[in-house]
């Protein structure tokens, strides 16, 4: 058994097969994060460049644990400490990295796309590590990892995705791999944070009532404003956000049932999350992080696994 | 198709390796035992019920180890990870892997190097159903064998737990 596909560009591009493969996978490495030596020989003869365009301080230091856990070799390079600055393209930038013998590419950057252009030009594997506003494939996985972990599987499973998501690659990857998965799912924020037509474009309910929300699902994934992506005022003050669409205590404590909480991070506590809410034994955004490093090894360990053509 | 054991004869051959096993040993305490994934730990359940008949009320230490991620082809072929369960600590202990076949001996160098990151055992031994001799690619013997036999590269020695017998293609 092995993944159909060469890269890891995006849920959308994965079969249910290839879903089940990495959670099962991950899981396994997860087994291994617990032992006294948390290192697997598997991708020693691997040469790994993480290519970071945009900020990021989970899902870099998640990969490259990941990596170093597989017994990969690893490359760091933030793109404002590097000739990017002086003017290099991207695709010249991956090219002149390449010629130094690294098979694999893990990437963010902050154009929507820019992993799938890489993937047509290069013949090293590129996982998407958060593209613009299009997908972050990684974090969905560790969040079905995480959701099937404590709910045993995602099969009729009720989730709703709260806050922005128009402008959220977190919940455009959540969509897809929870609709593959057969999971039922919900977006609730303001109308001005949710885009139009989603409903039948991407199969899922819409509710601006995050009340109703709420005691409709199973798990709640909260995500964050993501203000640096928004050039124009979708709301009138974080503070009236947070009293309409932040998840409080109170609001919890009004449902008849215990739901989880998660957040993919960073977290605005205050905004979206209240402190308490984040902080407290529903909420499981620290398991989360931890079992991201075990998605992201499966997701490697798959992927270099198959040789590419070079 | 030929028939290498019958089921009366795995039934023997395994008693006999658990005698085997037992007669080595000063004290069970000491001793983990572990069966290779996927196919090594059958025969370990097998032989843990025969030792466990032979010395009633005995306390086994009894594990499972997937050697996926320490192959040595990799990058060649993929292979689907299975469970990994060993819930003691095998420091100091001596160690029993136990497997099906024993033929190139990659999966017990594999092994080896993964018994390692659980600890630093005081010596390990392996017992294997079947020994497919001439076939090693490696310096590995077994320590106890239930039967050696002699095979080329193009047969197969299958171990068929439905029928109980073992045959070769």
């Amino acid at each position: 058994m092995q993944l159909s596909t060469k890269h890891l560009l995006g849920i959308k591009h994965l079969s249910p097969q290839d879903i089940s493969l990495i959670l099962s996978t991950a899981g396994q490495f997860k087994e291994v994060l617990q032992r006294s030596v948390k290192k697997v020989p598997s991708l020693r003869d691997v040469t790994i460049v993480n290519l970071f365009y945009e900020n990021s301080t989970r899902t870099r230091i998640s990969f490259e644990l990941a990596e170093k856990r597989l017994s990969a070799d690893t490359i760091n390079f933030t793109a404002s400490a590097s000739s990017v600055s002086k003017g290099e393209t991207l695709l010249d930038t991956v090219n002149n990295i390449l010629s130094m013998k690294v098979d694999m590419v893990v990437m963010r950057h902050s154009a929507s796309g820019a992993p799938h252009f890489l993937a047509k030009h290069i013949p090293a594997a590129i996982i998407n590590a958060g593209d613009g506003i299009n997908e972050h494939p990684t974090q969905a996985l560790l969040d079905a990892f995480s959701i099937q972990e404590k709910l045993g599987s995602l099969e009729g499973k009720r989730i709703v995705l709260v806050g922005d998501i128009m402008h959220s690659r977190v919940a455009l990857s959540n969509i897809y791999l929870l609709n593959k998965m057969g999971a039922e799912v919900m977006v609730a924020g303001p109308p001005t944070l949710i885009p139009k037509y989603i409903s039948e474009a991407l199969n899922v309910k819409v509710e601006y009532n995050l009340e109703k929300a709420l005691q409709w699902c199973d798990v709640a994934n909260v995500l964050r404003i993501q203000l640096e992506r928004q050039n124009q005022v979708l709301f009138s003050s974080l503070r009236e956000y947070n009293l309409a669409y932040g998840v409080s205590r109170r609001l919890l404590d009004g449902l008849k049932k215990e739901i989880l909480i998660m957040h993919p991070g960073p977290i605005n506590r205050g905004v979206e999350i209240d402190s308490d809410v984040a902080d407290s034994n529903q909420s499981i955004i620290l398991q989360q992080v931890e079992n991201g490093v075990a998605v992201r090894m499966a997701a490697l360990y798959l992927l270099a696994g198959k040789k590419t053509d070079q | 198709m030929k028939t290498i054991l019958d089921k009366q004869q795995l039934h023997l051959t395994l008693l006999r390796l658990a005698h085997q096993l037992l007669e080595n040993q000063l004290s069970l305490n000491d001793v983990a035992f572990i069966g290779i994934q996927p196919r090594g730990v059958k025969v370990g359940t097998k032989l843990m019920e025969c030792i466990g008949q032979l010395c009633p009320g005995e306390k086994l230490q009894y594990g499972i180890l997937d050697i996926t991620f320490y192959r040595d082809d990799v990058r060649d072929e993929l292979h689907v990870a299975n469970k990994t369960d060993i819930p003691f600590s095998i420091e100091g202990k001596k160690v029993i892997l136990i497997d099906d076949v024993l033929y190139t001996g990659r999966t017990i160098r594999a092994a080896l190097d993964a018994i390692q990151d659980f600890g630093r055992p005081q010596k390990v031994e392996l017992c294997v159903l079947v020994d497919r001799r001439f076939n090693r690619e490696l310096p590995i013997q077994p320590d106890y064998c239930g039967k050696a036999i002699d095979s080329i590269i193009s047969q197969k020695v299958k171990v068929e737990w439905d029928r109980e017998v073992v045959v070769l293609y």
